[in-house]
C-alpha cells in the first residue's frame, strides 16, 4: 500500500498473461517495419515472434505475423496501436478467430557419429523432418509445424549433438474460404 | 522534352514545397536556414504569398507552429535543415504529439547518395522523429514529392491530429520533376480515420444518459481540436441536459468558465468539486480526453460507482487506462451532434437536483481559496488582476510548465475554445514563448500573452529577440518566485523538504533583459503595484517581459497525492505540515 514518494501511481495491475498470434497486412514500404518494431519497443510489449514478407508485390503488400503476449488489456492496445498507424490495412487477432493454422519451419544442424547418429535420424523420421544436407558426421534436418513441435524436436535433438538451429519464426492464416 | 519546358507543373523540389504551401492555403512558416535547405529558402526569398518567420532556434520555430495550429484550428508549418535543425525540432514534435496538434515540418537532408555515410550534419531524421510523429517520410525521389507533401497535410490534420515530417534530401530539392496539386489519391489508402460514431452506441449511451441521477460531463482536448462547432454542441448538450461539467487542462474554454454548470478543472490539480463530482458520479460522459494519470489519480480507486461512455476518435485511447462501458469512435463533434439529437427526440432532462446540492457542498468548500497578503503579491492574486485587466480584450493565454501553468488554468477564466495554449502531454518548460510568437503571427491586432515561470522562461528566452524582429507584441508574465516552484513544491511533499537543486540561483534581471533585447520591461513588486503596471503592460504596442514578484514559498493546492483517488484531495485550508505529511505517507515525512 505504501508506495515510494512519486508523481506517479506506481502500482502495478497484475493480470494474467495471454498469448496471442497477430496478422497485420501493410503497405510495404521503406521503415514500415522499423515503424512496427519501434511500437512494440517503445511501449513496451513483447515479441516473441515475428515474420514479415512481402505477400502481393503488385500491390505492395507485406503481411506481418506477430506472436506477443500480454495481459488481455494490453493485447488490445497493441492491435488498436497498431491499426492507427498510416500503413497498416488491417490487423486481424487469429487467436482470438480461433480458426488459424499456423507453422514454423526450422533447419537444425545435428553433428554426431554411431548410436546418437542412428537415433537423430530415427526421431527425425518420426516428426517427419527432412534430410537437406548430410555429411559422414552430420545432419541438417528441415521441420515443419507448429511451434511447440518444433521445441520439442530441438530438445530431444539437444542430446545427440545439436549444433544450430535456424527458425523462421511463426506464419499463420486462417481456415476456410475467406482471406483476413 | 522541349513541350515539358512550358509546362507550368515542371518544377524543382524547392519550388514544389513552396507550390504545395500555397496550394495548402498556408500563409506563415517558422523556420530556420541551413546548408541542407537553401534551395527552398532561395524559393522563398523569391515570392510573397508565404511569409517566413525567423527563429532564433527551431524548437522555438516548433512551439510558434503549435501555438498558431492550436489558436486558428490550421495546421502549423515549420522548415529546418538537416542534423542539428531537426534534432532541435524533436522536443516540439514530441509535444504536438502528445497534445494532438496539427504541425507539417519539412526538414532538409543530405544529399541521397551521402545519405549513411555520416556526411556533414547528416542524421537519420525520419527514424529520430518516427516515435514522435503522427507519421513522417523520406522523399528519395522528386517526382515523389507532390503527392507526399499533400499527404503529410492530410494525416496532420484529418484523425486525431499530430505532427508529421516530410524528410528532402537536397538533390531532391534541386532535381526537376513533375507537380500535380492536392487530389484524393495522394492519400494512403489504408489511412481511414473514422468520424462519424456508431448508431446503436449512441442509442445506449443516450439511454445511460437519460436514467442518470449523478451525471457528469468530462471533456478534453479532442472538442476543442474537433473545432468550434464541437465547442458549440458540448454546450448545448450541457443546457438540454442540464450536466455539470469539467475539463482538463486541454480542454479548458470548450464549456465557459462563467457557464453556470461549469466545475473547474478536474484532476491532480482541479477543483474539489469537480474531482468529487467524478468520483461520486453514476454515469459520466468523457469527450475527446483519455483518462491521462494526471486526471485519474489511482486508477483502480478512479470512479468506482459509475457507467462510463468515452468518445474518442482515436481507438487506441479507449479502454487505455480505464475500461469504458460504452465506446463510441468518431470526431467529438460529429458524435455529438448526432448524440444530441437522439437525446432531443427520445430523452427529457433528468432531475438531478439532489446531486446539484451535494455538488454545492464540495463547492463550498472553496477549494482555491488562499490566503492573500499586502505585503507581497500571492500568484493566485497575480493571475486573478490579469483575468480581470485583460476583461474586455481579445485575450489569447499560452503558459510554460509548473505552478504558474496550474495557477492560470485554476484562476483564468476561458470563455472560448482556441484561446489557452499549454504543454499538457509533454509538459515541456520553454513551450508558452514561443507558443506566444504563433499566437501572434495568426492573430496580429489580439492581447497574447504567455504566463511564465521564471525558470521555464530562460528555456526559449531567446525568442524575444524574434517577437521583436517582426514587431510581435506579446506579453511574457513571469510569476517570478525564484524557484522552480514546482519541483520544490514536490520536494518538499515528497523529499524531506530537500531542496536539492530548484533555486533559480543567478536569475538575469528580466528589465534589463528586455532592455538589452529591445523590448519593454515591466516590474511590479507589491500587490499594490499590479493594477498600473498591467495597464502599461497591455496599453504598450510592444513585446514585453513582465517580471511579477510573487511570494517565494506559495504551493499550489489542492492536490491529489499520488497514489491517491480523487476523494483523497488535500485543501488548502487543510494543508498544514501535518496534514500533507499525513496525506503524503509513504513518502518522506515532512519536517
Ligand atoms: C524541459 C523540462 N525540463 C524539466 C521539467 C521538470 N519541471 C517541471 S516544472 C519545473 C519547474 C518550473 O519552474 P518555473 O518555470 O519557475 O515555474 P514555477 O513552478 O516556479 O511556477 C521543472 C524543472 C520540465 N517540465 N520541462
Ligand atoms: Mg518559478
Amino acid at each position: 500500500m505504501n508506495q515510494p514518494a512519486s508523481a506517479y501511481f506506481l502500482e502495478e495491475r497484475h493480470d494474467p498473461n495471454e498469448t496471442h498470434t497477430l496478422s497485420v497486412l501493410v503497405q510495404n514500404e521503406p521503415g514500415v517495419l522499423a515503424r512496427v518494431i519501434g511500437l512494440f519497443s517503445g511501449r513496451g510489449y513483447n515479441i516473441d515472434s515475428l515474420t514479415v514478407s512481402e505477400t502481393e508485390s503488385h500491390k505492395h503488400l507485406s503481411r506481418i505475423t506477430i506472436v506477443t503476449t500480454g495481459t488481455p488489456t494490453v493485447i488490445e492496445q497493441i492491435k488498436h496501436q497498431l491499426d492507427r498507424m498510416i500503413p497498416v490495412y488491417r490487423v486481424v487477432d487469429m487467436t482470438i478467430t480461433g480458426r488459424s493454422i499456423e507453422r514454423e519451419l526450422a533447419m537444425v544442424k545435428v553433428r554426431g557419429r554411431g548410436d546418437s547418429r542412428v537415433e537423430a535420424l530415427r526421431l527425425a523420421d518420426a516428426f517427419r523432418a527432412r534430410v537437406i544436407d548430410a555429411t559422414t558426421e552430420s545432419f541438417v534436418f528441415e521441420i515443419t509445424g507448429n511451434s511447440s513441435k518444433i521445441s520439442q524436436f530441438i530438445d530431444l535433438m539437444r542430446p545427440l549433438g545439436l549444433v544450430e538451429v535456424a527458425r523462421t519464426g511463426v506464419a499463420a492464416i486462417g481456415r476456410g474460404p475467406e482471406g483476413m | 522534352m522541349t513541350d515539358k519546358s512550358n509546362d507550368p507543373n515542371q518544377m524543382t523540389g524547392a519550388a514544389m514545397i513552396v507550390r504545395a504551401l500555397i496550394d495548402h492555403g498556408v500563409q506563415h512558416i517558422f523556420g530556420y536556414p541551413g546548408g541542407a535547405v537553401l534551395p527552398i529558402y532561395d524559393e522563398i526569398f523569391q515570392q510573397s504569398d508565404v511569409e517566413h518567420i525567423l527563429v532564433r532556434h527551431e524548437q522555438g520555430a516548433g512551439h510558434a507552429a503549435e501555438g498558431y495550429a492550436r489558436s486558428t484550428g490550421r495546421p502549423g508549418v515549420v522548415l529546418v535543415t538537416s542534423g542539428p535543425g531537426a534534432t532541435n525540432m524533436v522536443t516540439p514534435l514530441t509535444d504536438a504529439l502528445m497534445d494532438s496538434i496539427p504541425l507539417v515540418c519539412i526538414t532538409g537532408q543530405v544529399p541521397t547518395h551521402l545519405i549513411g555515410n555520416d556526411a556533414f550534419q547528416e542524421c537519420d531524421t525520419v527514424g529520430i522523429t518516427r516515435p514522435c510523429t503522427k507519421h513522417n517520410w523520406l522523399v528519395r525521389d522528386v517526382n515523389d514529392l507532390a503527392k507526399v507533401l499533400h499527404e503529410a497535410f492530410y494525416v496532420a490534420t484529418t484523425g486525431r491530429p499530430g505532427p508529421v515530417v516530410v524528410d528532402v534530401p537536397k538533390d531532391v530539392q534541386f532535381a526537376v520533376g513533375t507537380y500535380h496539386p492536392p487530389r484524393k489519391s495522394d492519400v494512403h489508402v489504408s489511412y481511414t480515420p473514422r468520424v462519424k460514431g456508431d448508431a446503436a452506441q449512441i442509442r445506449k449511451a443516450v439511454a445511460l444518459l437519460a436514467a442518470a441521477k449523478r451525471p457528469v460531463i468530462y471533456s478534453g482536448g479532442g472538442v476543442i481540436n474537433a473545432g468550434p462547432e464541437a465547442s458549440k454542441l458540448l454546450r448545448e448538450l450541457v443546457d438540454v441536459t442540464g450536466f455539470p461539467i469539467t475539463s482538463t487542462l486541454m480542454g479548458l474554454g470548450a464549456y465557459p468558465a462563467t457557464g453556470k454548470n461549469w466545475l473547474g478543472m478536474l484532476g491532480m490539480h482541479g477543483t474539489y468539486e469537480a474531482n468529487m463530482t467524478m468520483h461520486g458520479c453514476d454515469v459520466m460522459l468523457c469527450v475527446g480526453a483519455r483518462f491521462d494519470d494526471r486526471i485519474t489519480g489511482r486508477t483502480d480507486a478512479f470512479s468506482p460507482g459509475s457507467k462510463k461512455i468515452h468518445i474518442d476518435i482515436d481507438p487506441s485511447s479507449i479502454n487505455k487506462n480505464i475500461h469504458v462501458d460504452v465506446p463510441i469512435i468518431g470526431d467529438a463533434g460529429n458524435v455529438l451532434g448526432d448524440l444530441l439529437q437522439v437525446f432531443k427526440a427520445e430523452a427529457k432532462k433528468p432531475d438531478i437536483k439532489a446531486w446539484w446540492q451535494e455538488i454545492a457542498k464540495w463547492r463550498a468548500r472553496n477549494s482555491l481559496a488562499y490566503k492573500k497578503s499586502n505585503d507581497v503579491i500571492l500568484p493566485q492574486y497575480a493571475i486573478q488582476k490579469l483575468f480581470e485587466a485583460t476583461r474586455g480584450h481579445d485575450t489569447y493565454i499560452t503558459t510554460e510548465v509548473g505552478q504558474h501553468q496550474m495557477w492560470a488554468a485554476q484562476f483564468f477564466g476561458f470563455e472560448e475554445p482556441h484561446r489557452w495554449m499549454t504543454s499538457g502531454g509533454l509538459g515541456t518548460m520553454g513551450y508558452g514563448l514561443p507558443a506566444a510568437l504563433g499566437v501572434q503571427v495568426a492573430h496580429p491586432d489580439s492581447l497574447v500573452i504567455d504566463i511564465a515561470g521564471d525558470a521555464s522562461v530562460q528555456m526559449t528566452m531567446q525568442e524575444m529577440s524574434t517577437a521583436v524582429q517582426f514587431e510581435l507584441p506579446i506579453k511574457i508574465f513571469i510569476l517570478n518566485n525564484q524557484y522552480m516552484g514546482m519541483v520544490r513544491q514536490w520536494q518538499q511533499l515528497l523529499h524531506g523538504n530537500r531542496l536539492s537543486h530548484s533555486y533559480s540561483e543567478a536569475l538575469p534581471d528580466f528589465v534589463k533583459l528586455a532592455d538589452a533585447f529591445g523590448c519593454v520591461g515591466i516590474q511590479a513588486i507589491k500587490p499594490g503595484d499590479l493594477d498600473g503596471a498591467l495597464k502599461e503592460m497591455i496599453k504598450v504596442k510592444r513585446p514585453v517581459l513582465f517580471d511579477c514578484r510573487v511570494a517565494a514559498l506559495e504551493n499550489c493546492f489542492p492536490m491529489i497525492p499520488s497514489g491517491k483517488a480523487h476523494n483523497e484531495m488535500l485543501l488548502p485550508a487543510e494543508a498544514t505540515d501535518e496534514a500533507t505529511a499525513a496525506a503524503f505517507a509513504g513518502g518522506k515525512a515532512l519536517v
